[in-house]
């Protein structure tokens, strides 16, 4: 038995071996998306077996006697014992967002190989890990938040960064995602009023389980679920509609704007009438739509038309400006390693885990779930023609306004494409255009309805490009709320410090002025963004990519700490080893951002590069005096927040250092925050003793 | 046949726990075990529903 399992585990490993040679070394005209598919899932399974088991036995040591949060303080409210793959479905559910279906698209720039080697890599040695053991840290103490946790261990330096930084990040990334949403339905009135009729549907679907059926949560997720596919269909004949079509038609702007007014109306509302009732709803479309996609593209097993490299890692790309190295791992950051996670596995996860045991699966392996979601937005982005990819996912400020010029630009790169090609896919997707509709949704969409269409029948494509913008919209706005949310509870409580009524989460006047403030920060960088001729996904994308593995430093500083004072120092390479390449890809990208003479990369030769034609009189065409003002003032803007997110970075690892260096000669520090070990009750006499042995 | 209406009732009832739909009914089972014997009475399903809620989208809770 254990020799068979010793074969069978060498023939995954042969396996994984050959299809990962087969993707890095295959030179002809196209390759099979199943090369994709098999070495991802022998990495993972390889990852999951071997190299979590070794940090859940020799580094974490798991202790199944020991009780988690949800027996100790069980008061049946915020700590209550869940069945372990019910909270894999949760906790999955929780991490997973429209981050690694984005961040990989845009990082096809530089051809399939450079992404995919980076989502399976950074995942099982990096993303997994980092979810891993800051679940299992905050499990052992009392399912303490990251920034609690980095306060308790580090002091009070430790906590301030890993607090403002929270806020930061989520400012640039609610920003980022409306500047998606705002791509995904800038002129498309089909694309525009399904999503938006995804706000009455909420509405509806939380009246119905408020009012009418309490409680009934799966009815009313089927209710709504085929009111959204409705929806769909519906758009599509709004958009054959002449006096309908144009209430739904408008610039990028415009919907920025409304997308602003309704960012601030769902953080003030109670969560009950918008925010809840659409997570079911996005929940389950993702989780389904997911395995549809998975299904499919099994099934179908389409040709990788993409090269492996292209000519773009060399920082000239027209998706965003920057080379191989640092950008992809700045762009793929969910999906590989996303400092997000740990503030879901840390505070909420913890508290519904009813044994330590089941960190493993829910902390690695809710990641690499996740990580297969973003091989396959690999998978989707590959499979187009790569001049389609590139008329898409290009902005107007590279290959110019027109169509003619889009295609003698695109073509001038190597890449064949013409207008009647890109006439027809418009056609085939039920849009007018499909040139420059950056962000990745929009390519996400064609990518993923050609796959079903190709699998369920090709005279619905039009309806599942748009099923899988509003697929993509759903969960972007869940995202939005939720963010806005989040943002505004942390500055009531910073503001109930100096005012104590603005503290109160029910006060109106607080309500509406720390929504206001949020909203506003987030609403200028989307604003900004869509002004940009530069696509803003330009700007922004790198930012937030920062701020998320700032974020996912910040979590592994923690950790290290922990390790080090757990007395497992000759372990700690599990979490310094990816820490270390983290502010390394950080910093650099953060200075290249910062100096780069290179007008697309660096922040501050672009403000001095429109400052110079602002003054000579000489802008480019497209914009106008205002304009380029406001984009120089975001420049600069840009570069602060580029240059806060590298201090606190530096500051951070320092300070781990100066602690490390004090634990381990013996000099005074904080001591472990470790909750005292207590028996679980769950174990019986007869479990205790078949572990003992 | 037996066998398979009982795996057919397995997913069922965790299709229901997963979704949530079930929590109500688990509150109920929680609070008769531990709290019934104060004489108090349970929440009804639409007030805990309400909490649950509250309680859900209380920090952090979507991701990117």
């Amino acid at each position: 038995m254990k020799s068979l399992k010793i074969i069978a585990w060498v023939l995954v490993t042969f396996l994984g071996v050959g299809a990962i040679g087969a993707i890095a070394l295959h030179r002809g005209e196209t390759i099979n998306s199943v090369w994709f598919i098999v070495a991802a899932v022998c990495v993972y399974a390889i990852g999951y077996r071997f190299y979590s088991a070794f940090i859940a036995t020799k580094v974490l040591l798991l202790d199944p006697t020991r009780a988690t949060p949800s027996e100790r303080l069980n008061n049946n409210r915020d700590f209550v014992s869940t069945n372990k793959w019910v909270l894999f479905g949760h906790h999955f559910a929780a991490i997973a967002g429209p981050g690694p279906l984005i961040g990989p698209t845009l990082a096809v720039q530089f051809g399939y190989l450079p992404g995919t080697l980076w989502i399976l890599v950074g995942a099982v040695l990096g993303g997994c890990v980092q979810d891993f053991v800051i679940l299992f840290f905050s499990t052992r103490r009392n399912g303490r938040s990251l920034g609690q946790m980095a306060y308790d261990e580090l002091g009070i330096i430790g906590g301030s960064a890993a607090l403002v930084g929270v806020m930061v990040i989520m400012i640039i990334l609610i920003a980022v995602l409306g500047l998606v949403v705002v791509n995904a339905m800038k002129y498309s009135p089909w694309a525009t009023s399904t999503v938006a009729a995804t706000i009455p549907i909420a509405i509806l679907i939380g009246l119905y389980m408020r009012n009418i059926r309490p409680g009934r949560v799966m009815e009313g997720t089927l209710i709504g679920v085929i009111l959204l596919l409705l929806a769909v269909v519906g758009g599509g004949w709004i958009d054959q509609q002449p006096n309908l079509r144009h209430w739904f038609n408008y610039d990028g702007p415009t919907l920025a704007l409304l997308i602003i007014a309704y960012g601030f109306s769902a953080a003030a509302a109670p969560v009950w009438l918008l925010l809840a009732p659409r997570d079911y709803l996005s929940t389950i479309m993702k989780i389904g739509t997911m395995l549809m996609l998975a299904v499919a593209v099994i099934v179908l097993r389409p040709e990788i038309k993409m090269p492996a490299l292209t000519q773009f890692i060399d920082g000239t790309g027209p998706i965003f400006g920057g080379g191989l190295f640092p950008f992809v791992f700045i762009t793929i950051a969910c999906g590989a390693i996303s400092g997000f996670h740990s503030l879901i596995s840390s505070g909420t996860t913890p508290k519904l885990l009813s044994n330590e045991m089941d960190a493993r699966l829910i902390g690695y392996g809710a990641m690499v779930v996740e990580s297969f979601v973003a091989i396959m937005a690999i998978i989707a982005a590959t499979i187009m023609d790569p001049g389609v990819y590139f008329a898409i996912n290009s902005p107007v400020g590279i290959v110019g306004k027109e169509a003619v010029d889009a295609i003698a630009v695109i073509n001038s790169w190597g890449f064949p494409i013409n207008i009647a090609q890109m006439h027809q896919l418009a056609a085939d997707m039920g849009e007018a255009s499909l040139f420059a509709r950056t962000g990745g949704a929009p390519s996400f969409a064609v990518g993923m309805a050609s796959i079903f269409a190709n699998t369920f029948g090709t005279n619905m494509t039009a309806i599942w490009y748009h099923f899988a913008i509003m697929f993509e919209a759903l969960f972007i706005l869940t995202t939005l709320d939720a963010g806005t949310r989040v943002g505004r509870f942390m500055l009531q409580d910073l503001l109930g410090n100096l005012y104590k009524p603005m503290g109160r989460t029910s006060w109106y006047p607080s309500v509406f002025f720390t929504s206001a403030l949020v909203v506003s920060a987030w609403g200028y960088f989307l604003y900004i963004g869509t002004l940009d001729p530069l696509g803003g996904i330009n700007s922004l994308w790198p930012l937030f990519g920062i701020a998320n593995q700032m974020l996912a430093a910040i979590a592994l500083c923690v950790a290290t700490i922990i390790l080090i004072k757990s007395d497992k120092l000759r372990y700690v390479w599990i979490t310094a080893a990816p820490l270390t390449w983290l502010v390394i890809v950080t910093s650099v990208a953060a200075w290249e951002k910062l100096f780069n003479p290179e007008l697309r990369i660096g922040f501050l030769s672009h403000a001095q590069d429109l400052t110079t034609r602002l003054a000579g009189g000489v802008l480019p065409s497209d914009i106008t005096v205002i304009e380029a003002q406001q984009l120089i003032f975001n420049d600069y803007l840009a570069a602060a927040l580029t240059t806060f997110f590298l201090i606190t970075t530096w500051i951070l690892v320092l300070e781990t250092l100066r602690i490390s260096y004090r634990i381990i000669t013996g000099k005074s520090h904080l001591a472990l925050s470790e909750a005292p070990y207590q028996l679980s009750q769950k174990i019986t006499t007869k479990s205790r003793l078949i572990i003992k042995n | 046949m037996n066998y398979l209406k009982k795996n057919i009732n397995r997913g069922w009832e965790l299709l229901r726990t997963i979704s949530g739909d079930d929590a109500y009914e688990r509150y109920l089972e929680h609070w008769h075990t531990y709290h019934a014997k104060n004489g108090d009475k349970p929440l009804d399903c639409k007030t805990f529903f309400q909490m649950e809620q509250d309680r859900k989208w209380n920090g952090i809770k979507r991701c990117c």
